[in-house]
This record gives C-alpha cells, structure tokens and sequence, in this order.
C-alpha cells in the first residue's frame, strides 16, 4: 500500500559538508547512553580515510519503512509527533531482520545490551544536529528540502541559459 | 563489567625487549598533579630515564599519552601527547597529535601507554580493549604512512582501527622524524618518530569499545554545545574552517613576520600564489579532528602536473614557510606536492624546511658547493631541489645524512661558519616567522623546553593591539598593548606556558583555546569541563599551579641534562640584522640584547627560578616537587 509522504521535518545529511569529526556520534551516544561509547551511536560516519571522503549513515524514517515490512512482531511503530520510526523492544524478539534488509544501514545492535537501536529524532530535537557545525546534518522541513534542491537546479539550469544567451550575442 | 570512569582509566607498560605486558590504574595523585597527556608523560619522564640516557638507546622510554578530556564531544578533544628523551636535542621530547588515536585508546581503557626496550625485528603493537599483542611488521616496514594504517585495518578488517605509524624517516633513524596518524595528523617535533623507530616499533594500533563514563553527562553534553558556540562565534575560528591555518599567511606576510630565504628577508614579496584562497581550486572539502566544530585542514586533490594524481591533506601554516617562504618558492603547488611528501615518508615539515632553507644560504653564501651536495642546485625558489632534498633526508643519501641529524650535528659536520646561518635553538629549526618585531614571540621560542617553538607559549593575541585593561585582566598583570614593546611580554609568555601546559594535559587544541582569539575558553571553562568528565574540581589557581608544575619538571629535565640560561638564547642574527621589508611596525626591527636579558630576568622570577634558569628549592617545594623522581607509576 502506498502511502502519502509526510511532510514532517526530516534529518538531511549532506556529505559534502562532512568534515568526519564524530562529534555527531559522540553526542548522540552521551545523549541515548549516557555514557560515551560512539560505537553505540545511532549515526555513524563512514570514511574512507586515505581517499577523503566521509559519509554520515543514520535512518531515512522512511515513509514506507522496510524494516517494519520485515519485522514479524509488528514492532515497528511510527512517533505521531515526530514520524519518526520506533522500535517497541517489548515487543521485539531481536530477530534483526531489520538490520539485514534495511538498504541505509540505518538500524543497527547494541553490542553492549544485544538490543536493536535505531535513531528516533530525539523527540523532534536531533542532538547530532545541534553539535553539527558544518551543518552537513539538518533537521528541516521536507518542503523546504524541496525548495532548496529545485534552487539549486534552477541555479545549473540558469547557468546553462546564460552561456546560450551569450552564445547568441 | 566494571565500568571504568574517566579519572581511573589505565598506563599499559610494554617492554619490547622482553615482551612484558603490564598495567596499572592512573593513580588519583597524578592526576590532580599532572591531569594527563603531557602532563602525566612528562612526569614519567623525568622520573623513568637516568641522566644522560642515549636517546636511541633502548632505555628511553616512549610515552603515549591521551588529555583527560579525551572524547568529550567540544574543543577537539582527540589531542595525544607523545614523550621521549629527544634524539634531536637531547632536552624534553614531547610532541603533541590530533586525529582519533586518543579517543580510541581511551575507548580501550587505557590512558597511558609507557614502552621501553627494543625488539630485534620490525613489530607493532595491537590493543584490542584488554587483548594486546606485540605483533610482526616484516610486511609493513617500508611502507609509507598512508599505506601502513590501511594495511592494518584490512589486515585485521576492521575499518575503526586508528594508528600511530612512522614511515620510511623514522626507520631510518631520521632525528627529527615524527609519528602520525590518518592523513594529516602528525606528532612532528622533537623526532619521536627516531625514538620510535630506534625500538623497531613501526605502529601502535588500537580499537576500543570500552564504556567510557562521564560523571555528569547530561550537563557536560549542555555544557560542550557551549563551547562548540565560544570557539565557533571569534573570528578567528571562522577564518580558519574556511581556510585553515593557512589564514595566519595573509596577516603575517602582509605585515612582515615570515623569514624569507631562510632568514634574510622577512617577507615573501611574490608570495600571492600562497594566499590561502588559492587552496579553493584543489580543495574538496576541509576535515576535522575528533570532537572538533572547527575543522582547520583541507582536503585536496592535485589532478594535473608530473605529481598528480595526488590526495592530501593539509596544508598548515607552517608547510608554506618550510616549502615556500624560507627557501624563497612562490608557487602553491610545490607546497602541495611537499607537504605530501614530508606525511608520506614520516618526517617533520618544520625541521626539513629550515634544515634546507638554511642549506641553501649556505649554498648561496659558497660555504657549501656543487661537490657537497651531490651535484644538487641548492637555489633559491628550485622546487625540485626541494623535493630532492626530503627524500635524500628520509632516506640518508649523500648531503641527505648529514641534514638528516638535524642542526647540531650537521654544524660539526660542515664547519663552524655555517652556525651563524642557522635559525635554531637548543638545536631545532625555528618556524618561518620571523621574531625580531615582536619581542614576545621572541622570549617564547628562545625560553620553549623543547628548543625553538612556538607550541609552547606563542601570545598570538599580542598581534592585535588590545586595550590594556582588557591585557591585565587575561594576564593578571600589566602588558604592553604594542606589539613592538617588551612591557610585560615576560608575563604573556610565561602565562601562555601554563595555560598550554593544561591545554596539553586535559587534550584539548590549542587553538581552541586563548592563542589567536581572546574570548576562547580557558582556566574557567577547562575547570567546569573537568568537573563535568571527572567530578575532580580544580579552581584557576589549582590549574595554574598545575601548568607551573608541569613546565618546572620539564624544566627539571633539561636542568639535569645540562640545560640553563645559556640555552634560552636567540640565534645571533635576531641582535645583528635589522629587518627590512613589512609595515613600519615591523621594518627596521631587531631584537635589543640588554631588553631581552630584562625580559628573560622578569620571566624566570615570574616562574620562581634563579637568574640561571633553574628552579629554586622553594619552587620545588611549593609545587611538591621536591621529593623527584618519585616514582608513583
């Protein structure tokens, strides 16, 4: 069944601005954890050192969420405040079909409680954000997503214009 | 499990010579005497060597040492400090690395890592939370230091490895080779990376995945977000996300505080090319260390050129005065291609640049020839020269060996007249500023209980003029607003001194604190950002008697290696030679002899030493340093 995109806030993460500095995991993990263990985060950078490139890793709260198709104790639910997606660990029987079929890698298990943990927004204040300085990790509206990526075509589609117009002169 | 607490995390002592393991929890008296990273190695310094131990013997001891504030989430926390008597000078090895290592460690359990001994083959080290192996380097020795870290990642799969390596310097014994880690991170003065090598340890690598508590961690996660705003909201730190050190260029070239051709011009004329806006059209981006809202380097791709392609990271400040100011080339590239090559094989930046700038005044001057120097045209502004003249460095070919023992040695080997030329002090190549205008600066590099650098005390907010008022309240003393004057610069330096001592220990970045800008945090936030971590509480006064501490065991340690008053000298030039290019304020300055002797009277009592530089009993018994060595751990 196809649902209707929400147009909740989402977390973007933009890779490009990634300076690779784990401050993200850091304080997500001080935050859920209360201890500091980024091994225990809910967002992850991924790097490939030697060639410069890091990449954030954390869950897309999609709209149609893959890991509650797979979950076969219905413990996927959805934060009505924030849309996030939740796990019920009452519920869940740590089967981590999640973990395989999620296509972000955006679920993952706690290697200390050997329990699925997955980002759920921190109640509509993502801490990750807050600490993101290159602001390579925004918490914004999905309409205004919408807005700055047609922007930013129309900015290489108005380039493209200019050189024709040039091209006439 | 116990859950180890930040205060109570752990020394691991290796003897590679026996291949004995132990540990040790941080004693609670050591850290609220010395915190940790710096502070921590260089008591176990002082206290672990014998007078006149042989820097590359086995019996010196290299120590790894991560900040007590090591993975909070503000300031850059992922600062390590690393120790060893210096093969360079023979006074304090210490020098100090950002990236992740010190988290990692951490994360590990430990804080400290002590090792002693030597092995007969290439080994390194393996930490794996309380798992460690001393394991086989044949297939990584040779390696460079890129390579050397993702072998070992691949070779144990595990992408989260972090690493300490040398490259190809360090295992030829290169004096002034550094250690490093991921791309840019180097620990690059005073030749840890030989004391490394002369162990036949070619990396320490280390993955943790410990719980590493705070004591109050909703409050110090409230309390970091803070400070990530004070650093991020100066100016200073704008400039420098966006440009990277690269940024002090614009300001010191324009005024006129860049040796030039070594040291006989005090600006770049041509230098545009250099400008740090120049780095747009190779940069993909900039990078940070751990815990960092700054992230002070690019990252860069060099695509087209007899170099290319080439990924690097970089570069600092100081990679334009080595490759460009002082050995007079203009171009960014050639920066570009030697900052790379300078990471790759492992060797300090600094030291090779002033190590070749000064071979080429002597070149220029004929006190050194064709025949010297293998046929190699030591010119001004010869880029592959340059180039040439790191890898005979790295690998000790030719004129190489002789520069590769740094400026004491190569002296002896060239002759008495070269000394003159060279911009050394206790034996290490200055930076490429230039000190004669700024007698502040001038008092840090010469006083520096490492030889001459800027790391240990540089008041970089000497630069800006400010109200006096506003001097004394930071100094708690009268200073001079101008930067010319020697007024009170005895008490800017020796301030700065402590507060980097403590910035060293807990493992913060210096440039994160009071060194470029004025409002960055300092004795108050680092005491709240302590007792949010540990629970220890340190007023300001505590940490100041703590970074006095620290300096005076460093100072302890030259004191007993021969080291005094003669030895916090300038080198000759900086009273003979006015300079002659830059802004009135810094055109026609020299640096007077009778003010500097004042100024260095006025830091020493300052620092509660005698006139000759070494501490006095009552010092020592003020500060509990009357009764070392003492051996707690």
């Amino acid at each position: 069944m196809r649902r209707r995109l929400t147009l909740q806030k989402m977390l973007v993460i933009d890779p490009e601005k990634c300076t690779g500095c784990r401050l993200c995991e850091t304080a997500c993990s001080i935050h859920n954890e209360k201890t500091c263990e980024p091994e225990r985060a809910r967002i992850h950078i991924t790097k490939w050192e030697n060639e410069g490139i890091y990449i954030p890793i954390v869950c897309q709260q999609c709209d149609i969420p893959i890991c509650e198709t797979v979950c076969p104790m219905h413990a996927v639910k959805r934060d009505p405040e924030t849309h996030a997606v939740i796990i019920d660990s009452e519920l869940c029987v740590g089967c981590r079909l999640c973990v395989q079929f999620c296509p972000f890698g955006g679920v993952g298990v706690d290697d200390k409680t050997k329990r699925i943990i997955k980002c759920d927004l921190c109640n509509g204040e993502p801490v990750c954000v807050e600490f993101c300085q290159p602001e390579a990790l925004q918490y914004i509206n999905a309409t205004t997503l919408n807005m700055r990526k047609r922007r930013a075509a129309a900015e290489k589609f108005s380039e493209h214009l200019k050189k024709m117009l040039r091209a006439n002169y | 499990m116990v859950i180890k607490m930040v205060w109570n995390r752990e020394i691991l002592y290796i003897n590679l010579s026996t291949g004995k393991i132990s540990s040790r929890t941080v004693p609670k008296i050591i850290r609220t005497r010395y915190l940790g990273g710096r502070g921590v190695n260089m008591y176990m310094l002082f206290n672990h060597l014998t007078p006149k131990t042989d820097p590359l013997s086995p019996d010196n001891v290299l120590l790894v040492g991560a900040g007590l504030l090591a993975g909070i989430p503000c300031l850059g926390s992922g600062r390590c400090d690393i120790g060893a008597k210096s093969p360079l000078t023979g006074a304090v090895g210490d020098s100090n690395i950002g990236g992740f290592f010190a988290p990692e460690l951490r994360f590990a359990g430990f804080d400290h890592i002590v090792i002693t001994g030597k092995t007969s083959k290439p080994v390194y080290l393996l930490i794996k939370n309380r798992d460690i192996q001393i394991k086989d380097a044949s297939h990584i020795w040779g390696q460079d230091t890129f390579e050397t870290q993702k072998i070992i990642r691949q070779d144990e799969d595990d992408e989260n490895i972090k690493s300490l390596v040398i490259g190809a310097a360090g295992e030829n014994l290169v004096k002034f080779a550094n250690v490093r880690t991921g791309m840019k991170n180097s620990a690059g003065r005073t030749g840890m990376g030989c004391v490394m090598g002369s162990k036949n340890l070619k990396a320490i690598a280390v993955r943790g995945t410990t719980t590493l508590e705070f004591t109050h961690p909703d409050e110090l996660l409230e309390y970091c977000k803070q400070m990530n705003t004070m650093i991020t909201s100066t100016r200073w730190a704008k400039a420098q996300s966006r440009w990277g050190t690269m940024i002090i260029y614009s300001n010191t070239n324009t005024t006129g505080l860049i040796r030039t051709k070594n040291f006989q011009l005090n600006q770049l004329e041509e230098g545009q090319d250099l400008e740090p806006e120049n780095i747009d059209k190779y940069s993909i981006g900039t990078s940070g260390c751990y815990g960092c809202a700054v992230h002070c380097r690019h990252r860069y791709v060099l695509k087209e050129g007899p170099y290319a392609p080439l990924y690097g990271e970089g570069p600092e400040y100081t990679s334009l005065g080595a490759f460009g100011t002082m050995v007079n080339c203009n171009k960014m590239e050639t920066i570009l291609v030697a900052n790379h090559l300078v990471n790759k094989y492992g060797v300090d930046t600094l030291e090779t640049g002033g190590l070749i700038a000064w071979a080429m005044e002597l070149y220029e001057k004929g006190i050194i020839n064709d025949k010297a120097t293998d046929g190699l045209k030591l010119e001004w502004g010869n880029e592959e020269a340059v180039y040439e003249m790191i890898r005979k460095i790295t690998y000790r070919e030719g004129f190489g060996n002789i520069l590769a023992d740094g400026f004491k040695a190569a002296i002896t080997k060239i002759g008495s007249e070269s000394k003159y030329y060279a911009i050394q002090i206790k034996g290490m190549s200055n930076l490429h500023s230039d000190e004669r205008p700024t007698p502040s600066f001038a008092l840090g590099i010469a006083t520096s209980t490492r030889g001459a650098d800027h790391l240990r005390s540089r008041p970089a907010i000497d630069m800006y003029g400010l109200p006096e008022e506003l001097l004394e309240e930071v100094y708690g003393g009268h200073v001079a607003s101008d930067y010319n004057s020697y007024d009170g610069k005895d008490r800017m330096v020796w301030w700065q001194e402590l507060l980097y001592a403590v910035t060293d220990s807990i493992g913060v970045c210096k440039f994160q604190t009071v060194f470029c800008a004025v409002h960055a945090p300092q004795w108050k936030e680092f005491s709240n950002l302590i007792n949010l971590t540990t629970g220890l509480n340190f007023s300001k006064n505590q940490l100041m008697e703590i970074g006095e501490r620290i300096y005076t065991i460093e100072r302890l340690f030259n004191s007993r290696e021969g080291f005094s008053r003669k030895d916090d000298n300038l080198p000759e030039r900086y009273f003979k030679e006015p300079t002659t290019l830059g802004l009135s304020a810094a055109r026609n300055k020299k640096i007077s002899m009778e003010k500097f002797n004042k100024m260095l009277d006025g830091y020493y009592k300052l620092h509660s030493w005698d006139s000759n530089g070494v501490p006095t009993r009552e010092s020592l018994k003020k500060l509990d340093l009357d009764h070392e060595p003492s051996n707690l751990v």
